[in-house]
């Protein structure tokens, strides 16, 4: 049964969900949005997502948590993500991911306690050339060592 | 009025992350000042595929070849270059000794033969003129005014195009057993969730071209009698994706797209559904069932999606290569097509180069050149004065090539002979410092973490295998040890459901078959 609070939505998501209410194959494209919006799917959301379409919360969990895309908890400020591709494991993404753990002092997949930084490893991202590949947000950093990672975070902070 | 010069900046996704993008903007702000707008056009293209030397930017018509751009050498290329005439020498591509070389002698560029890539570093992809004007449409329009559906498949059957996802299976025939299938409703499908890690070359077609992948699947739906298509991409390809939908509105406005396609009465509209990071939605079954929204879990075959796919209705799913090529093919004829590659594989493929090699970036060669002259001659060999160990193709599913068989020339029966497979085109070289036990296990734990989980070979067959690896990773394991992977991987290889857990032994027992005393130490056999 569809739960019976409401939750408030921003206009914009609102009037896509409603766009898309009755399109076939519409729940992946609803969570993309709502996580583009929110960063992850937020519980609340998620049960007004299914009060408005229809779709029973067991599809839509089912979705969220077979796609590695879809976020149930909320990430850090930044997210900083390793790319997992062939190539850069070849070029030593898994020191990378190694001196991010220790520099933020966090495990892989897990949010720094200041919530600043959430820390992924990440499929490929298409930027084999550069590899390896460390992804900052929605910047890509290439022909990174470990002993970038330092600046890089610096980098991050100071722009904030 | 025509331009004097053409100055192209690389707007592929490496150069972008190097800031290419400050460089086009400081380069168009240059020309402005310089006041030679009407002499000279500044291009943000796609890839130009030498992603090794990115940020790359080139003037024509002197060829000159300008790599490891920063945002600050942009003012000398506007003062020097476009204005003087005279080439910034210091920027200048290198091929060896000091002589500057120009874009049409780099060794990376000579093998090649772009034909899916034709229009990638040439025209600017949010501009659907520049498309036109490279030929562009005049497949659609041939197909739609001089040709039937059945002239279609007649001319895609002499070409002998096989699908470049990775199956090679004949299109001509796909199409056909599509267009037999009688239904109101029929789908055209572009695969476009490039999962394979190590392999970039659908993104850089949509990025740099995505009027190609319109028009064709405009073309496929004129032939099977479709009016409605998809494209399914990843949703780690904001660019792509942006590119895409920009051209969808491009080809919309000018009749190209949508109701009434050149006034020819045929309709056909295409949308856009993202993937969400799973690797076996590359598996047709599966993508079907995540275009349709849910979770992306494959269903046996038969019956095929070209005959009960999407919402149950028969579909054509094709790749973005080998969608890339249908304009050209229809354009210049199958025939033509037919004479480039070999015996069995017509036509180009375009590899993503990576891993342990000098030149690395996307390149498009005929089937039937050996690894010998992709590896050495495109790819300039492995750097740091290291040996060749292997190279791996078809990513995840694929196998290790090891230095004797260098000389084979592949295509897609002998890479299958040779234990590994065509894939979707990721080339990864390892030099004689990688441990193949590691990649091994490095694929292997891929695959165990995108099995969807359905079916046992896979879901346990995979983990098995990983766990194992693990402990030859750690210098434990035994011959029997061994001796259980190859049963499992055999096992998982007759009885997956799909393609992921069929094929998701390969790269632990081709790595056993090349390089088995990696396995064993003198103790242990």
């Amino acid at each position: 049964m569809a739960p019976t609070t409401h939750t408030e939505l921003p206009e914009e998501l609102a009037s896509f969900i409603k766009d898309w209410r009755d399109r076939p194959g519409n729940l992946i494209m609803i969570l993309h949005r709502v996580q583009q919006h929110y960063g992850y799917l937020p519980e609340l959301v998620a049960d007004e997502v299914c009060r408005r379409t229809s779709i029973a919360a067991s599809q839509l969990y089912g979705v969220a948590t077979f796609y590695n895309y879809f976020n149930l908890s909320p990430p850090g400020k930044h997210r900083v993500a390793v790319c997992m591709g062939t190539a850069c494991y070849l070029k030593g993404a898994g020191a990378l991911t190694e001196e991010l753990r220790n520099h933020l002092n966090v495990e892989v997949n897990g949010v720094t306690q200041d919530k600043q930084f959430s820390l992924q490893e990440v499929r490929c991202v298409g930027c084999c050339g550069l590899a390896p590949v460390v992804m900052v947000d929605d910047e890509v950093h290439g022909k990174l060592g470990p002993e970038g990672v330092q600046a890089l975070l610096d980098k991050c902070q100071e722009n904030d | 009025m025509a331009f004097t010069s053409y100055c192209l900046v690389c707007g592929g996704i490496g150069c972008e992350a190097s800031s290419a993008d400050t460089i086009y903007q400081r380069i168009c702000d240059g020309v402005d000042a310089a006041g030679i707008l009407d002499d000279v056009q500044v291009v943000k293209t796609g890839c130009f595929g030498f992603c090794e030397q990115g940020p790359i930017v080139k003037v024509l018509p002197d060829e000159s070849f300008y790599v490891q751009v920063s945002p600050d050498d942009a003012e000398s290329i506007v003062t020097e270059h476009l204005v003087k005439g005279r080439a910034v020498d210091r920027l200048q591509y290198r091929e060896k000794g000091s002589e500057a070389t120009p874009s049409k002698a780099i060794s990376f560029y000579q093998k090649q033969v772009r034909i899916v890539l034709r229009n990638c570093g040439f025209i600017d992809p949010e501009d659907i003129e520049e498309y036109i004007a490279r030929s562009g449409y005049v497949g659609l329009e041939k197909a739609l005014f001089a040709m039937t559906p059945d002239d279609i498949i007649s001319e895609l059957k002499a070409s002998g195009l096989r699908g470049r996802g990775g199956g090679g299976f004949s299109t001509a025939k796909k199409w056909l057993f599509s267009k037999q299938a009688s239904a109101h409703q029929k789908y055209i499908v572009c695969n476009a969730d490039e999962g394979d890690p190590g392999a970039y070359m659908d993104r850089s077609v949509l990025e740099g071209d995505p009027y190609s992948i319109l028009e064709a699947m405009v073309i496929a739906g004129y032939t099977v009698g479709a009016d409605k298509g998809f494209v399914y991409v990843r949703a780690e390809y904001p660019l792509a994706i942006r590119r895409l939908q920009h051209a969808i509105g491009q080809a919309v406005d000018r009749g190209l797209l949508g109701e009434n396609i050149l006034g020819s009465g045929f309709s056909f509209s295409v949308e856009i559904r993202l993937g969400a990071g799973a690797f076996v939605c590359g598996e047709e079954t599966a993508l079907l069932m995540s275009v349709e929204g849910k979770r992306g879990m494959p269903v046996q075959r038969p019956p095929y999606p070209a005959v009960k796919g999407l919402w149950g209705k028969p579909t054509v799913i094709n790749n973005v290569e080998t969608l890339a090529n249908i304009p050209v093919i229809l354009t210049k004829g199958g025939k033509w097509f037919s004479k480039i590659g070999s015996e069995t594989s017509r036509g180009t493929k375009v590899f993503a180069l990576t891993g342990k090699i000098n030149n690395s970036g996307l390149i498009e060669v005929p089937m039937g050149i050996t690894l010998r002259d992709i590896i050495f001659n495109i790819g300039g060999g492995i750097p740091n004065g290291k040996a060749f160990k292997a190279v791996q193709t078809g990513g995840p599913s694929g196998g290790m090539i090891t230095a004797e068989h260098l000389d084979t020339p592949i295509d897609y029966e002998t890479l299958t002979e040779l234990g590994s497979m065509m894939g979707s085109g990721g080339m990864i070289v390892m030099d004689e410092d990688d441990s193949m036990v590691d990649v091994a296990k490095f694929y292997l734990g891929f695959t165990v973490d995108e099995s969807c989980g359905k079916c046992v070979p896979c879901r346990i067959g995979g983990r098995k295998i990983w766990k194992l690896l693990d402990t030859f990773a750690a210098g434990n394991g035994t011959l029997e040890d061994l001796e259980q992977i190859e049963r499992i991987g055999a096992w998982m290889k007759t009885s997956s459901l799909c393609g992921l857990g069929k094929t998701a032994p390969n790269p632990a027992l081709s790595s056993i078959q090349h390089f088995r005393s990696e396995y064993l130490t003198e103790e242990t056999v």
